[in-house]
């Protein structure tokens, strides 16, 4: 592999864009070197227009290292790639010759103090990762927004440090996927914005917005063109796009629903001009997927891409006033976005439903209405139009719960069903 | 029946939440006193927070994948401690990756001390089977 130009993750996926096409991508992420790198070679090998993804497992994202190496030394299975602790030469031999400008590949991690992940992949060759300061924070444990905030930034700096090689940094916000499931679009919008926002503000050059697939197609389409209109109004002179998450939430259990709901997600992808789609697999809501569910997911995936076709945009969009009168509240709070995303959430003008993190003030609630859509039930503090109170206040018990979270698992099994 | 003081918790490296929200509500349903200590909860802190609730019951849920691991350095932990050797300790969840033999993990936690070991596949019913005869034998 040559340290040269890098990866060119966002030019990359510019230039598949340009061609009509869509890049889809795996979640993917083996212990072993040897198990990792195969899983990369499938993934380049197979007849899709992807890019490849190291997953790092739960040990690395939390800073429990000695951990990591315990369980490799026992044999015991990792539920994704130790980058910090495999050696670095070991790190270059898995990439090398599977990485390069024609398949670019991304790490993906979910840490909150991500320094020695950033160093480590940027030791190993590479140049593009995702996460940012509230979506690896709030949903991920125990670290404080602010130490989060403060983690970062530095990994900004770390991560752009690869231009002094030549390559140009990529980084894609998670804040689209808040908790996977029962986040209402116009808050995912507005995190993955102002996550965007963040890393710019820190030297990042070219970046991609996140957003995952939700309960409704209808409302999932005007979140992505929210994305894009706010994208483009706020990153001028910046490189990006917005990558689409297949359904992040429990997913159905059964092959045919499972199939039928990455479908959907291609087809939000596609009609509303995402230009990349991070692909589930058919064991999504039982074990960790094998390589070969992995390729055949991104098979299904780039078919599926291929019978539908861009959508016009809708005149209107709620989720767009929404996620727009959220950003802005935020923005007006400080001039650094950092300090913004800290106040917005001390004061409760972001709010994520559900989140049990001690700095999220967990005022909001939402809920699966009649139609599908995801709604409020409550704002707490943010700056929305109080809810029409859907039916009464609901009080919120373990099976209700599961009921939410089972709907569209319910839904894409009952329609595999159906279809025979 | 007797109210119990659960203390709900997860592994050291598991992030997920749902898990933790869902059996709160759902142990509050049955009449038992929860305190949920939250994601990512290393093995120190629980043991420090268990010794200053001493609770009659330790759920432990756990979904990512590396729980069969885990929990084998977490519970000699809590055994090893006087006022915790003979707290009930339960385990439940996504335990494994897929590969691992579940059966032989499980038998090999409930040697190493857990009272109770349920896999996803084994349902509801085996946990509130322990729990109700809990509420029993307190109340004997
Ligand atoms: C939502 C979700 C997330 C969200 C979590 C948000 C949050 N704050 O909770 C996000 C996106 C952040 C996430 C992250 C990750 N996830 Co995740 N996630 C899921 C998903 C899609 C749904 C989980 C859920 O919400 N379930 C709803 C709750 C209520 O139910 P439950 O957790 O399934 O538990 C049920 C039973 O197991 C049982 N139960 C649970 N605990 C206990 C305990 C006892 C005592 C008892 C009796 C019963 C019991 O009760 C529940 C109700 O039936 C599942 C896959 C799926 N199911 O579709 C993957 C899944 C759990 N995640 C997985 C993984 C690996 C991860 C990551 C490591 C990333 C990765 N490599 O893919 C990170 C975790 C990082 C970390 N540090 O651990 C894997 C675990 C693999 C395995 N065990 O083989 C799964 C299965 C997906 C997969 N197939 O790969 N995830």
């Amino acid at each position: 592999m040559t340290a040269g130009a890098g990866n060119a993750f966002g030019a990359y996926v510019a230039r598949v864009a340009r061609a009509g096409q869509l890049v889809v991508q795996p979640r993917m992420g083996f212990g072993r070197p040897e198990a990792m790198r195969a899983g990369l070679l499938a993934v380049r090998a197979a007849s899709v227009t992807s890019v490849g993804t190291l997953t790092v497992d739960s040990f690395t994202r939390v800073g429990l290292h000695d951990a990591a190496r315990r369980a490799l030394d026992e044999g015991r299975a990792l539920n994704g790639y130790p980058i910090v602790t495999h050696a670095p030469a070991t790190n270059r031999a898995v990439l090398d010759g599977a990485v390069g400008p024609e398949f670019p590949v991304q790490v993906r991690h979910g840490s909150s103090r991500p320094q020695a992940i950033i160093s480590a992949l940027t030791l190993a060759g590479l140049d593009t990762t995702e996460g940012g300061p509230v979506s690896y924070c709030l949903p991920y444990g125990r670290t404080g927004l602010r130490e989060s905030v403060r983690n970062w930034r530095e990994s900004c700096e770390l991560l752009t440090r690869v231009r002094q090689r030549g390559a140009e940094p990529h980084l894609e916000t998670f804040g689209g996927c808040m908790m996977g499931q029962l986040c209402p679009p116009s808050l995912l919008v507005a995190l993955s914005l102002l996550e965007a926002l963040f890393f710019c503000q820190h030297g990042l050059r070219s970046v991609s917005l996140s957003y995952a697939q939700q309960t409704d197609t209808g409302q999932d389409e005007q979140a992505v063109r929210a994305l894009r209109v706010l994208a483009g109004e706020l990153l001028a002179g910046v490189e990006w796009h917005v990558v689409v998450y297949t359904y992040m939430g429990v997913y159905p259990r059964s092959r045919g629903g499972a199939l039928l709901l990455l479908e959907e997600a291609v087809t939000l992808a596609v009609r509303t001009g995402a230009a990349r789609v991070i692909v589930k697999t058919v064991s999504e809501a039982h074990r960790l997927p094998t390589i070969a569910e992995n390729v055949e997911a991104l098979e299904v995936a780039s078919l599926a891409a291929r019978t539908v076709e861009r959508a016009a945009d809708d005149a209107d969009n709620e989720v767009l006033v929404e996620a727009r009168g959220l950003v802005e509240r935020v923005l007006d709070l400080r001039e650094d976005v950092g300090e913004a995303l800290i106040e917005a959430f001390t004061r409760g003008f972001l709010d994520v439903p559900y989140c049990l993190h001690p700095d999220n003030r967990r005022r909001s609630g939402s809920c699966i209405d009649i139609d599908g859509r995801l709604r409020w039930t409550s704002v707490g503090a943010m700056p929305i139009p109080k809810p029409a109170v859907m039916g009464r206040p609901h009080s919120l018990t373990a099976d209700g719960l599961l009921t939410s979270l089972t709907y569209v698992q319910r839904k894409f099994d009952g329609l595999a069903l159906a279809s025979g | 029946m007797h109210r119990l003081n659960v203390v709900l918790t997860t592994t050291a490296s598991d992030s997920h939440t749902w898990n933790l929200i869902y059996l709160e509500l759902l142990l509050q349903e049955w009449g038992h006193a929860v305190t949920n200590l939250g994601p990512c909860m290393p093995p120190e802190l629980l043991l420090r927070r268990c010794r200053e609730l001493t609770p009659d019951l330790v759920v432990v849920s756990s979904v990512n994948g590396l729980g069969f691991g885990e929990a084998r350095t977490l519970i000699p932990l809590l055994r090893d401690c006087p006022e915790l050797a003979e707290t009930p300790v339960v385990i439940g969840g996504k335990l494994g990756t897929g590969v691992e033999d579940e059966a032989a993990e499980a038998a090999e936690l409930r040697a190493a001390g857990f009272d109770l070991v349920v896999n996803d596949s084994d349902g509801l019913g085996p946990f509130r089977d322990f729990v109700e005869s809990m509420c029993l034998r307190v109340l004997r």
